[in-house]
């Protein structure tokens, strides 16, 4: 049970993600019966599967919910503010339910029900009307002298498993029934597929019967069929239904459109239906036998090419061979790539999180904002994409509390009275670029500028240039609103959001002019699993360098070097001097104090320092997949993971900021114990 | 009282005692050490590994087990015994550790591969305290097989993270 009760949970979620994201979309006023719909249709999923699984606190919360959907739907209740935004209160007050279910602990029974009692009071109050087809509506107990049922089974229904005849069946042992079959739809005997339903029935169930009776028998085909249940001789029994009731036109024109909406959103269910649930690790497992694969592969595909150039072999069948090889490390590619793939998902499930807090955010502070989202189809990682929600939410936050001014603000400025928030995404190289743009008041740098300075951040006299005081908001401990709100401002924040972008191997930086609005841009690796490397050679062993943290590579020359306390060396690049890190010393591989001069020297940044780290050697550039040292060991200073070589070998990536740290340290007097390989003898000569 | 696994032995006439633990034994010099058959995920040859700088000397490296990294460990140089040339019979054994977190996979070199014995529990002694070899905090208990003995390990414990990482302070 434990295992549907968590798909339960998922789907639930993302049931209120989509009821929550139609919702926010709802044009007020002019709601489209497709978007209702879709509302509607998760909200009756959440009720039905909450209350097959006994959550029913959940499902009794949904029913009220559904029945306001219910109204809208059937166009008897305006889609106006006021509900969209009990509404909206109501999804929140169902996931925190959901919640309590999920994970325990315990309901806000308050909350709870001061929402349900305003649901309550609206379907009262703006009860205009009991719709006669209102078909879950708790308010309905009409019972009538009979009813009229138009039962039309979608062209599937059969499939479902249920069974018209059982259902008219079960209508007869309510009252006495009448019923007439409409073949008209039936096709000729050689298109007749046995398992589709072509005929509808017009049924009239006479008696003193409950409207509840009557659904209740088709409760399981309602999505199936287009069913109309009406009162026998509405027209003339009670004038307050007539007056409620819509005029014969109107019936006319929803109960046309009515099943074109319906149709369309069947259609889109099915679209949805056409993913399946896979757990993540299944896909990295994937991920890890496709590497596996691609090694196999390119051994293959070595070996293939040494016998092929044995010219004694080079018959007709070598040929055939190696097409196939050629043919194997093509698809074997593709797959590659393909599974990769799977792991992406559109940066959609993030901004989707967006329109919700520029909602609520906008009227708590009384600003209008407009929200703009481009590239929302861009792809990337799951993994970064877990990670880059909270410190993307943060930046709209700042935005619509920093960055747009009020509406009086605004106009006194000269701008519309509405801000624009827009959010972009798109690919450039192997990164993802996201831009929050705001058109508000831009970061004013004459107020950041003081506040650095009382903080002691910047020194009195020095003058910096507009994109370095830009760049002190990411400061720690640099809050500059004038009023500290629950939304942003109490100094963390910016410069946690740098550190966790950071931490993903990404960036963060802010441009801005004042009066104008900011632009911060968050630029991140698509994925985590993969790294875009350089192979150098250190001591005979093959390390990754990950090229986003490469700067250049140089030839030394001796005329550069300068030596400090003649420890550490400087080497003067350009107009700044970094320090020269031996590699092999770091990772205590060798103690050799060979000459530098020619020598081959990668100057990397990592952190925001620089460093020139001496190689032997610069081998290929390539993609790397990332392994974790820690699932079988533990972590490594300087070494931020490894990776399988195309020979099948283990090369150990670079964590390049934990070598300048490491380096620091070891400049200091105590030498490393450098380990194995014969050089253990001279060890102690080098301690001094 | 019958449970399946002695039912399932009296129909297929196993010999198995179900009450005994399988041991896969190994050598290291003149001793034979043995690991709960259970937890060994295969045995392989010795091959070339990629050594991880600043970790401690009986950690050879790691190597590529099927897309995994898995680290080696010189179980000689671990017990402190005298290191020997790798030869053709020099094998890697790969284990299952239990930490308190999570499984970790790890290989350890061994000069050779020896048996396989039903141990039962009763016949499993205590390890009295063998002084410098093998600190006895690695060794789960003693067993005789055949007139020999056998020295059961504890490899949860001995290669476990914080062991390593108790080691490599030291060593560092």
């Amino acid at each position: 049970m434990a295992q549907f009760h968590q798909t339960f949970f998922e789907e639930s979620f993302e049931g209120l993600d989509i009821m929550e994201n139609e919702l926010l979309n709802l044009d007020v006023g002019n709601a489209d019966n497709e978007s209702i719909n879709t509302i509607f249709r998760s909200a009756h999923s959440i009720k039905g599967g909450s209350g097959t699984f006994g959550f029913t606190a959940i499902a009794e919360f949904t029913h009220v919910a559904e029945t306001l959907l219910d109204e809208m739907r059937d166009g008897v209740r305006q889609v106006d503010q006021v509900s969209v935004d009990l509404l909206l209160k109501s999804v929140d007050v169902m996931r925190d339910m959901l919640t309590v279910y999920k994970d325990g602990g315990d309901m806000d029974a308050d909350n709870i029900a001061a929402v349900q009692t305003e649901l309550e009071n609206l379907l009262g109050a703006g009860g205009s009307s009991t719709s006669a087809d209102d078909s879950g509506s708790t308010t309905e107990n009409t019972a009538s002298a009979g009813w009229i049922i138009s039962f039309k089974p979608h062209v599937e229904m059969l499939r479902t498993g249920n069974d018209p005849i059982r259902m008219l069946h079960a209508l007869s042992e309510l009252g006495e029934i009448e019923v007439v079959a409409d073949i008209s739809e039936l096709p000729t005997f050689a298109d007749f597929n046995p398992e589709d339903s072509f005929i509808s029935w017009e049924i009239t169930l006479t008696g003193d019967i409950k409207k509840e009776d009557v659904t209740e028998v088709f409760d399981w085909v309602e999505d199936e069929c287009d069913l109309d249940i009406k009162p026998i001789a509405s027209e003339s029994e009670s004038p307050a239904f007539e007056s409620s009731e819509t005029t014969p036109a109107d019936v006319e024109a929803s109960s046309t459109k009515q099943p074109a909406a319906k149709q369309a959103a069947a259609k889109k269910g099915g679209g949805e239906s056409a993913s399946i649930r896979v757990g993540i690790d299944k896909v990295d497992e994937i991920i890890n036998l496709v590497g596996e694969l691609v090694i196999t592969q390119s051994m293959l595909g070595q070996i293939g090419g040494e016998i092929g150039s044995d010219a004694d072999h080079n018959s007709n069948r070598m040929e055939k061979l190696l097409e196939g090889l050629a043919q194997l490390e093509r698809n074997t590619r593709e797959i590659q790539e393909s599974v990769m793939r799977i792991r992406m998902l559109p940066i959609s499930f993030v901004f989707s999180r967006v329109p919700r807090l520029v909602h609520d955010l906008s009227g708590k502070l009384n600003k209008k904002v407009e929200l703009v989202t481009l590239g929302e189809s861009t792809e990337l990682d799951k993994t970064v994409m877990e990670k880059i929600g909270d410190p993307m939410v943060h930046l709209v936050r700042n935005a619509l509390d920093h960055g747009i001014e009020t509406p009086e603000q605004r106009l006194e400025a000269g701008k519309p009275e509405t801000g624009t928030l827009t959010l972009n995404a798109y690919h450039k190289g192997g990164s993802i670029v996201i831009e929050i743009t705001d058109d508000g008041a831009g970061v004013n740098k004459e107020r950041v500028l003081n506040k650095a300075r009382a903080n002691g951040l910047v020194g009195e006299n020095e003058v910096l240039s507009d994109d370095a005081i830009n760049d002190l908001i990411f400061n720690p401990g640099l809050s500059t609103a004038e009023t500290l709100s629950d939304v942003s401002g109490r100094g963390v924040g910016m410069d946690v959001v740098r550190k966790n972008i950071k931490s993903l191997g990404g960036s963060v930086r802010v441009d801005s002019v004042e009066g104008k609005g900011s632009v911060f841009t968050i630029q991140l690796p698509l994925t985590l699993a993969i790294l875009d490397g350089q192979l150098v050679k250190v001591a005979e062993e093959t390390f990754v360098v990950p090229l986003v943290s490469i700067i250049e590579s140089i030839q030394v020359k001796a005329e550069n070097l300068n030596g400090i306390a003649g420890k550490a060396d400087l080497y003067k690049l350009r107009d700044e001097y970094i320090p020269v890190i031996r590699a092999d010393h770091v990772f205590g591989m060798s103690n050799s104090q060979a000459s530098l001069n020619d020598r081959l020297m990668v100057v990397v940044e990592g952190d925001g320092k620089k460093a020139g780290i001496i190689v032997d050697d610069l081998l290929a550039q390539q993609q790397v997949v990332i392994k974790s040292l820690e699932t079988n060991y533990q972590r490594v200073d300087g070494l931020s993971g490894a990776t399988i070589l195309g020979d099948g070998t283990v090369a150990l990536i670079l964590d390049i900021a934990g070598i300048i740290d490491m380096f620091k340290e070891k400049s200091a007097p105590v030498p490393p114990a450098p380990k194995g390989n014969g050089t253990d003898s001279d060890i102690a000569d080098e301690a001094a | 009282m019958t449970t399946p696994a002695t039912e399932l032995n009296s129909i297929i006439g196993s010999e198995l005692d179900s009450d005994a633990d399988q041991f896969l034994t190994f050598v290291l010099g003149e001793e034979e050490y043995g690991v709960d058959i259970l937890r060994v995920q295969e045995i392989k040859g010795w091959d070339s590994v990629t050594p991880i700088p600043n970790t401690p000397e009986y950690i050879k490296g790691v190597i590529n087990l099927r897309g995994t990294i898995v680290p080696i460990v010189d179980l000689r140089q671990r017990f402190n015994m005298p290191e020997v040339e790798y030869g053709p019979i020099t094998v890697v054994i790969v284990l299952k550790i239990e930490c308190e977190d999570r499984d970790r996979i790890m290989g350890i070199v061994v000069d050779g591969v020896s048996d396989v014995y039903d141990v039962p529990p009763e016949e499993m002694k205590d390890a009295p305290d063998f002084g410098s070899v093998v600190d006895t905090e690695f060794v789960r208990g003693l067993a005789t097989v055949d007139e020999k003995m056998i020295i059961i390990l504890d490899i949860d414990h001995l290669l476990s993270g914080s062991e390593l990482q108790a080691a490599d302070s030291i060593s560092g």
